[in-house]
């Protein structure tokens, strides 16, 4: 029963906060609604007892891609005076998202010490797990089967980082004054010295 | 299967992955210095990655004992013969990239590198025989082609093209899982030879829109319309040697994995594709040949003689027979050698102060400034129209009575009538270079390398390449005899 519950209440959320993150007019507003989202996406793998991939959604989407999403958001043009403007306003929303998110977090605590949800399968019999936890059952696919494309995917990273490296890195211009002692030596006075005669009440052109 | 048996299947791609982690090393520690000796060794690999293919194209081998790691890979005949276009394409474009580059004093060494691994990551697209190989294969070939797009990051057009490419790729990324989600959700697989298994009996619709969506996404990587709006900005925007690159290898690896989802994954319901593909090909022809004619940009113009060469091979793929197969796999072959060889005469043209002609006004009387450049570029021209004596029209025969003896006979009619209105846009640049008064613009003196890649593309689409077309035929048959699982 409150596996149930548990389903629909997250379900919903995560569906209601992914409407607000296309319809919020604020991006700053958007990535915070995609967490949201995320977090009851993770709830529901909980509840199908995919902890692990729960627990990666947590981690790497709230955790760094979210991160990562609110600098991007930060770097646009926003008047942030404007935010702080409805800091008082909006703070009862705050709270409520607080609270929601602390709610959902019981709630599925408990349904997770409840078991996990049956799963309706085409012949009405989930295949059985084998006797190991499901990190498990995923290295073992990881870097077994699949070994040949966990390795692609790695050169897939090493492209991304090289191509954002091309695009970007310009060659460094020295923070500190450097010394280049044959320049100096090869300075010669008339390159260096412009001998004026400034007349009165005109400037002097260099 | 044993993982040194595997690994022993997928040398070349070893070859490949191995020199280019070194040379990016290289590139690291070299600096701009190291551009020219690491492309120099990356043409290398190439090479030595092709000599690897050797046996599997000598043997023409398919079957179980081709499949590696678990039928997640498979290096059959089909697979090598893809391959070998690849790399010879790639090598190609890498000879005349750095004096190009050397131009604006922007050549880099992780160019070659970059281009390394997408040429890697096309080796997985051909030999995948794995929704999940697919995708990571063309993963890694479009992630570099973003970045090799935008690689003059000062030019603004070309970090147009880097945008509305990427942009554009990750929608038909997106276009192509989630088709995928769907095949894999009904079926239960993502091994091709478990889908064919699944969809051999009556059709869900939920399997038919997997089916439609995977060949929507395909359709965006190879450019057939109607998912071919990237393809003119793309090429006009990216730097030429970039552009030629794009014209050959990756359309190579994007039309072999059509070929192979197309004809092997979905192989027993050919008819819920086929007219999709007809539709496509059909249309591909059309928009190529009419959307070229108001072009000036030489660019431009030769990107929509690329989307409408993809139509001609896509007629091929419709008729979903061995000989059908056999003669994409020729076409293809063909139509890499004339693209490669327009590209390069392309980048040929420039003036003394490296400023690129790519009007048609530019090259107005190329024939009395530059006789043997004109000329090179007149038999392609022609060889791309199809006209008799020269290689291309012996390519779009195979491909239309391979469509005839397929029963679609209104199709092969359809593609010869459209393919006169493509010859206007051809004989137009032949008149714009032999017949109008000349322009002032100067042609510059160009590299060996340049001239070597030319000669012998143009060597090949002449009627001497007629020769060829034995070998071609045999390797081509070998090919899709493997895509038929025939021994």
């Amino acid at each position: 029963m409150i596996q149930t519950i548990a389903f629909y209440l997250f379900a919903v959320l995560m569906i209601a906060s992914a409407v607000f993150v296309i319809t919020a007019r604020n991006p700053v507003h958007s990535v915070l609604w995609l967490i949201l989202a995320f977090f009851n996406a993770a709830g529901l793998m909980v509840l199908v007892g995919a902890e692990f991939i729960a627990m990666l959604l947590v981690i790497v989407y709230v955790g760094a891609v979210a991160v990562l999403f609110l600098f991007v958001v930060m770097m646009l043009d926003i008047d942030f005076a404007e935010l702080r403007a409805g800091f008082i306003k909006n703070f009862p929303l705050g709270i409520a998202i607080a609270m929601v998110l602390l709610a959902e977090l019981v709630l599925g605590i408990g349904a997770y010490q409840a078991g996990a949800l049956q799963l309706g399968t085409p012949d009405g019999l989930a295949a059985p797990m084998a006797d190991r936890s499901n990190i498990e059952s995923l290295g073992a696919l990881m870097y077994g089967r699949y070994l040949i494309l966990f390795e692609v995917a790695g050169m897939i990273l090493l492209v991304a980082m090289v191509g954002a490296i091309v695009l970007t890195h310009r060659p460094p211009k020295s923070a500190r004054a450097s010394q280049n002692i044959s320049r100096q030596v090869a300075r010669r006075p008339e390159d260096a010295v412009v001998m004026k005669q400034p007349t009165v009440g005109q400037g002097v052109e260099l | 299967m044993d993982t040194a048996t595997s690994f022993a299947l997928i040398a070349p791609e070893l070859l490949l992955a191995v020199s280019s982690l070194l040379l990016v090393l290289a590139a690291a520690w070299g600096g701009d210095k190291a551009a020219r000796p690491v492309t120099i060794l990356a043409v290398s690999a190439l090479f030595g990655a092709g000599l690897l293919l050797w046996p599997v194209l000598h043997l023409g081998k398919v079957g179980p004992e081709t499949w590696a790691f678990g039928d997640l890979l498979r290096a059959d005949a089909f697979a090598g013969f893809a391959k070998a276009l690849i790399y010879l394409a790639a090598i190609g474009c890498l000879v005349v990239t750095p004096s190009w580059f050397d131009r604006m004093k922007a050549m880099k060494p992780e160019y070659p590198v970059l281009v390394l691994l997408a040429t890697l990551g096309m080796s997985l697209m051909v030999s995948a025989s794995d929704l999940l190989t697919l995708y990571l294969g063309l993963e890694l070939n479009s992630l570099a082609a973003y970045v090799l797009a935008a690689y003059l990051r000062n030019d603004s057009k070309s970090a147009e093209a880097g945008l509305k490419y990427f942009v554009l790729g990750a929608l038909a990324s997106g276009i192509l899982l989630y088709g995928m989600s769907l095949l894999y959700g009904f079926t239960g697989t993502t091994s091709f030879a478990g889908i064919r298994e699944a969809l051999s009996g009556e059709m869900s619709n939920g399997m038919l829109f997997g089916v439609i969506f995977v060949l929507a996404g395909l359709a965006f990587k190879i450019a057939a319309v109607p998912f071919h709006m990237w393809t003119p900005d793309v090429y006009e925007g990216a730097p030429t040697p970039v552009t030629t690159f794009f014209a050959t290898a990756p359309k190579v690896a994007a039309v072999a994995l059509t070929a192979r989802v197309a004809l092997d994954a979905f192989g027993g319901q050919v008819d819920a594709w086929r007219q999709v593909v007809i539709f496509a090909a059909l249309a591909s022809i059309v928009v190529g040949a009419l959307g070229a004619i108001g072009q000036n940009n030489l660019k431009r113009l030769l990107a929509y003689s690329s989307i409408n060469n993809v139509g001609f091979i896509l007629i091929g793929l419709a008729a979903a027979s061995v000989a059908g197969a056999s003669a994409m796999f020729v076409y293809l072959a063909i139509y890499v050698a004339m693209s490669l060889g327009s590209f390069v005469a392309l980048m040929m043209l420039h003036d003394e102060d490296g400023r690129a002609l790519e009007t048609f006004d530019d090259i107005a009387g190329l024939s009395t400034k530059r006789p043997a450049l004109a000329w090179c570029l007149l038999a392609l021209m022609f060889s791309l129209a199809g006209i008799p004596p020269l290689l291309g029209f012996w390519g779009k025969f195979v491909v239309f009575q391979a469509a005839v003896e397929a029963n679609l006979v209104a199709l092969a009619a359809i593609g010869i009538a459209a393919s006169v209105i493509g010859a206007f846009y051809y004989i137009k640049f032949i008149k714009v270079m032999f017949f109008d008064a000349a322009s002032p613009a100067t042609v510059a003196d160009s590299t060996r390398a340049h001239w070597a890649v030319l000669g012998i593309t143009t060597l090949i689409v002449s009627p001497l390449g007629y020769f060829l077309t034995r070998s071609f035929g045999d390797l081509g048959d070998k090919a899709a005899s493997a895509l038929f699982l025939l021994p």
